[in-house]
């Protein structure tokens, strides 16, 4: 690994949380970061996914990510200064899987068993008491759950731009409206793009849905899978749930947000068009999430829906992120590819890019996420390697 | 795809809609009229079939004949007519979301013409949400649908020929107008009037026009030329609207105030299909790109009538059939050449119906101040409760086009899904960017284009064959 | 604020928060309260402040109200029937 200097350049290519936060911490070690963002900072999966701060039922290997950033939500104004308050974080409301059957609790007792195991506590069945006592609305037929009481909620998109904000208080600089076209290493990086070239001495792959493109651009192969996550909310309503919920034998994502607002998504597909950059909503997909947010919350047969969106997000093809160095070209680093599941991780991932680059190692496990196992014909990983 | 196909979709029942969907059913096409009212009619035909029956016509003057006429024939073809229909999708691969009276289905049409018409411009000004502000075609409406009239003295604000029209329809049916204040400046009329030798070529249109207004002149209605910076006061609920006129401020004690500032395109559900819009600074309104056919930069997507441009309802019907006759052909049921031959006796009558516009148009081309309201307080977004001070705030913060501004305001958020405030914002937005209105753009509006309560949704009738993979996992 | 140029021959009765109300074959929901006198159908979203229709045609949803149990419903683009429910969504905030 190389030691980066003070002063050392460094592009990231992407403006999405992953990006901007990386160029936060790059500048907080003293770099001077450009970030470069083919349409506006914020605009594709970081600005429009559901808004989980999930830890629950997390990849193992992404547990300690989780964890650590769980830590920095909870004290975002460490990490963003007065920018804090704008993300609308709600912690410790808790994020709960929902059983409606044994069959249900059966994958979940599984699964708390499992993390006990390993030494994670954070998991925790509710019996069907607890789970009326956390969500009183919730369907009388519902007999309990999985929990993780740290989780909570954010706004995506104000998430991203105050991530930007305080990137720009840092004297990072973003070029938006710009997009890389072609990269090469001499003595440095050439970055070329549609409003000129740029030069640096590190350069960050943070492309999300198009991350493979700029591995490609320098002869890496990466995975290049991606689908249209679609979401949903509705009309006002009075307030009658806290926690986040999700489904456990059905699909469903579904939070109650601070102005009232019901956010349903959860594993329904859109159509995706990576090329002209759009994802449109499917109205016969998105049948199956109201029929199953009725059956799970009754009070949702007053619900109207006033909008649905969908967003470009990268799909591994083990649903976990690509976080490490390039195999093929020095001085370059990839993170994306988080499968839908990246907001919550948006805290830590660019610390952790930081160490790696600057000084040499990342302070915590993230081997499992190394771009070279797609060519290793291995996907079945042991989380507790190192 | 749920079983029922189409060859032609047309949406909306006004004159556009009905003349297109009649010629669109004689020349063979498997035609059906979509419409969220519960007759033909649209907005300026409103409720023709009962007036008629009723014999109401008088108090709406003699234009409104014309719409019996066309609701007749349209009954007459062999379009299917689906009333009632709430459309809240039409996508460019012709598939329609609709929510009827016996639930939400999915169809599928081959072309689909978009005719949705007009809506007003909404005009932002300080105190326009109480109770007691309404726009002059919610009370034409209510006079038409239900024979519903204002008992209290009411004060008529802002500019256009309906201003005049509207206010004579209410003296007529025995209401008082206290008072009709202009938003035109007063020269701009004397201009027009001297163009009079030039425009009287449009006949009709204009002398109706000159008509109305003459009309308020004969019944005595108050009216003052060039009133700016309109407000409306109250504390909960309209009391009063004071005014700028001939440099003092004025006001006037009213309990029901009436706006207009002209109408715009209907552009939700043509911006939902991703076609090209621009924006128009001759009307100071988005509307749809359409060639001379009415089709969009979409293959399958047509637009005709008021929702294309303002041309008004007389154009609205040529438009509508010369769609009608290009989708026939598109879908090759007459020749290119037959379409042609029978376009031209239309286009002469849209040409004819065409001539007062320029002239309309400048006459009544809104003040900077209807289009992007100065005072910090003056809500833009209604639904939100958002202001030019919060839009401005945005701005600055980095929202500087309407989809950025609406996550840091919750401007477009609400249930009207930005109808209401969707031009004021981009206009504002363009304002305190310092960009063009056409740079700044639109709000990226996306299914369900009118909110659908979830119980319906849950019971969508349409399947999933045929539709696009969601993903790829290469 | 508003008046009908004629009694309706023939007609339904709907209930609006509890109070039966005249209204014509044909009318909106909205046109009904109106014509009976209704000046305030609801309460903002953020402010609590009164409102009520302003565009009669189904752009500006003002005039949303509960109609026979479900909220939010556009009453300008609903017709009555006779025993419909109607429950205006009012919510003043306390001082």
């Amino acid at each position: 690994m190389m030691k980066m200097s003070p002063g050392a350049d460094a592009i990231v290519i992407g403006g999405g949380l992953h990006g901007t936060c990386t160029a936060i911490h790059l500048a907080l070690k003293g770099l001077r970061p450009i970030v470069i963002e083919k349409n506006s900072v914020g605009r594709h999966a970081s600005g429009v996914n559901a808004g989980g701060v999930r830890q629950l039922r997390r990849h193992p290997a992404e547990i300690p990510l989780s964890i650590a950033a769980m830590d920095r939500w909870m004290n975002l104004g460490e990490l963003l200064g007065k920018h804090a308050s704008m993300c609308e974080f709600v912690g410790n409301i808790g994020q709960i899987a929902v059983a409606e059957t044994a069959a249900d609790m059966h994958p979940l007792e599984e699964r708390a068993a499992e993390l006990k195991r390993m030494g994670w506590m954070h998991e925790e069945l509710i019996d069907r008491d607890e789970l009326r006592r956390l969500a009183p609305a919730v369907s009388e037929h519902c007999i309990g759950g999985l929990i993780s009481r740290r989780d909570g909620q954010a706004t995506p998109y104000l998430t991203s731009q105050a991530f930007r904000l305080r990137a720009l208080d840092l004297g990072v600089r973003f070029e938006e409206s710009t997009r890389v076209i072609g990269m090469d290493h001499g003595a440095r990086w050439n970055v070329q793009t549609s409003v000129g070239a740029f030069e640096s001495d590190i350069l960050v792959n943070c492309g999300g849905a198009w991350g493979w493109q700029a591995a490609a651009m320098v002869g890496e192969t990466l995975p290049r899978g991606h689908f249209a996550s679609t979401l949903m909310v509705t009309a006002r309503m009075p307030h009658f749930l806290d926690p986040v919920i999700i489904g456990t034998g059905r699909k469903l994502s579904f939070k109650q947000t601070d102005n009232g607002t019901v956010v349903i998504g959860g594993g329904i597909f859109g159509v995706p068009d990576l090329e002209k950059e759009t994802a449109d909503p499917v109205a016969e997909r998105l049948r199956v999430s109201a029929q199953t947010c009725s059956i799970l919350f009754p009070v949702m047969r007053r619900a109207t829906i006033v909008r649905a969106w969908a967003g470009l997000e990268a799909r591994m093809p083990d649903d976990i992120p690509v976080i490490g160095a390039s195999q093929t070209a020095p001085a370059m680093w990839h993170a994306f590819g988080f499968s839908g599941h990246g907001f919550q991780l948006s805290p830590i991932v660019g610390s952790l890019l930081a160490d790696l680059i600057v000084d040499g190692k990342s302070p915590l496990p993230i081997e499992a996420f190394r771009p070279g196992r797609f060519n290793e014909g291995i996907l079945e990983l042991d989380p507790t390697a190192a | 795809m749920s079983n029922e196909r189409h060859d032609l979709a047309v949406i909306g029942g006004g004159p556009a809609g009905m003349a297109a969907a009649t010629t669109a059913a004689r020349l063979g096409l498997d035609t059906i009229l979509l419409d969220e009212q519960p007759a033909p009619g649209g907005q300026i035909y409103r409720n023709i079939e009962q007036l008629t029956r009723d014999g109401d016509l008088d108090l709406l003057g003699e234009e409104y004949r014309r719409g019996a006429d066309l609701a007749r024939e349209f009954r007459a073809s062999k379009a299917a007519y689906r009333p009632n229909s709430t459309i809240w999708q039409t996508s460019p691969d012709g598939r329609i979301g609709l929510t009827g009276p016996d639930g939400a289905r999915m169809i599928h049409a081959a072309r689909i013409l978009l005719a949705t018409g007009a809506m007003e411009r909404p005009v932002a000004v300080p105190g326009w949400t109480m109770p007691g502000v309404m726009g002059v075609g919610a009370v034409q409406a209510l006079m038409k649908a239900s024979g519903v009239v204002p008992d209290t003295p009411v004060v008529i604000a802002g500019s256009g020929p309906l201003v005049y029209l509207v206010a004579t329809q209410l003296a007529r049916a025995g209401c008082t107008v206290a008072a009709l204040l202009v938003t035109t400046p007063g020269s701009r009329i004397a201009g027009a009037l001297k163009e009079l030798p030039r425009a009287l070529l449009a006949g009709r249109d204009l002398l109706k026009g000159l008509a109305w207004m003459n009309e308020v002149r004969r019944l005595g209605i108050p009216t003052t030329n060039g009133t700016s910076h309109l407000r409306i006061e109250g504390e909960d609920r309209a009391e009063a609207v004071s005014y700028g006129a001939d440099g003092a401020r004025k006001r006037i004690v009213a309990e029901l105030v009436l706006l207009h500032e002209g109408v715009i395109p209907n552009v939700q559900l043509s911006l939902s299909t991703r076609c090209r819009h621009v924006w128009d600074e001759t009307q100071a309104c988005w509307r749809p790109e359409t060639d001379e056919w009415g089709a969009t930069s979409e293959e399958r997507i047509a637009v005709a009538g008021d929702g294309a441009g303002i041309l008004g309802a007389q154009a609205a019907e040529p438009l509508g059939r010369i769609a009608a006759l290009d989708a026939a052909f598109r879908l090759g049921r007459i020749s290119q050449v037959e379409r042609d031959l029978q376009a031209k006796p239309e286009r002469a009558e849209l040409a004819r119906h065409g001539r007062i516009r320029p002239l309309l148009d400048r006459l009544f081309h809104p003040a900077p101040e209807s289009l992007a309201p100065t005072d910090p307080d003056t809500i833009v977004c209604r639904c939100e409760e958002v202001t030019v001070g919060a839009l401005r705030e945005a701005v600055r913060l980095g929202g500087e086009d309407p989809n950025r501004a609406k996550v840091f305001t919750r401007c477009g958020m609400g249930p009207c899904q930005g109808r209401m405030c969707g031009p004021t914002v981009s206009a504002v937005i363009a304002r305190e960017s310092g960009h063009s209105i056409q740079e700044v753009g639109t709000y990226r509006i996306r299914i369900p284009v009118r909110p659908i309560p979830l119980t319906a949704l849950a019971d969508l009738v349409g399947d999933e064959e045929g539709l696009p993979p969601g993903g790829s996992t290469l | 604020m508003f008046r009908r140029l004629r009694m309706p021959d023939g007609g339904v009765t709907i209930h609006v928060d509890g109070r039966p109300i005249a209204a014509a074959i044909g009318d909106s929901v909205a046109a009904a309260l109106l014509a009976a006198g209704i000046t305030e159908f609801r309460t903002s979203a953020v402010s609590h402040s009164l409102r009520a229709p302003h565009c009669m045609i189904g752009n500006c949803f003002e005039c949303l109200a509960e109609i026979d149990g479900l909220p939010d419903r556009q009453a300008c683009l609903v017709t009555v029937a006779d025993g419909m429910q109607v429950r205006r969504q009012i919510e003043r905030k306390t001082a």
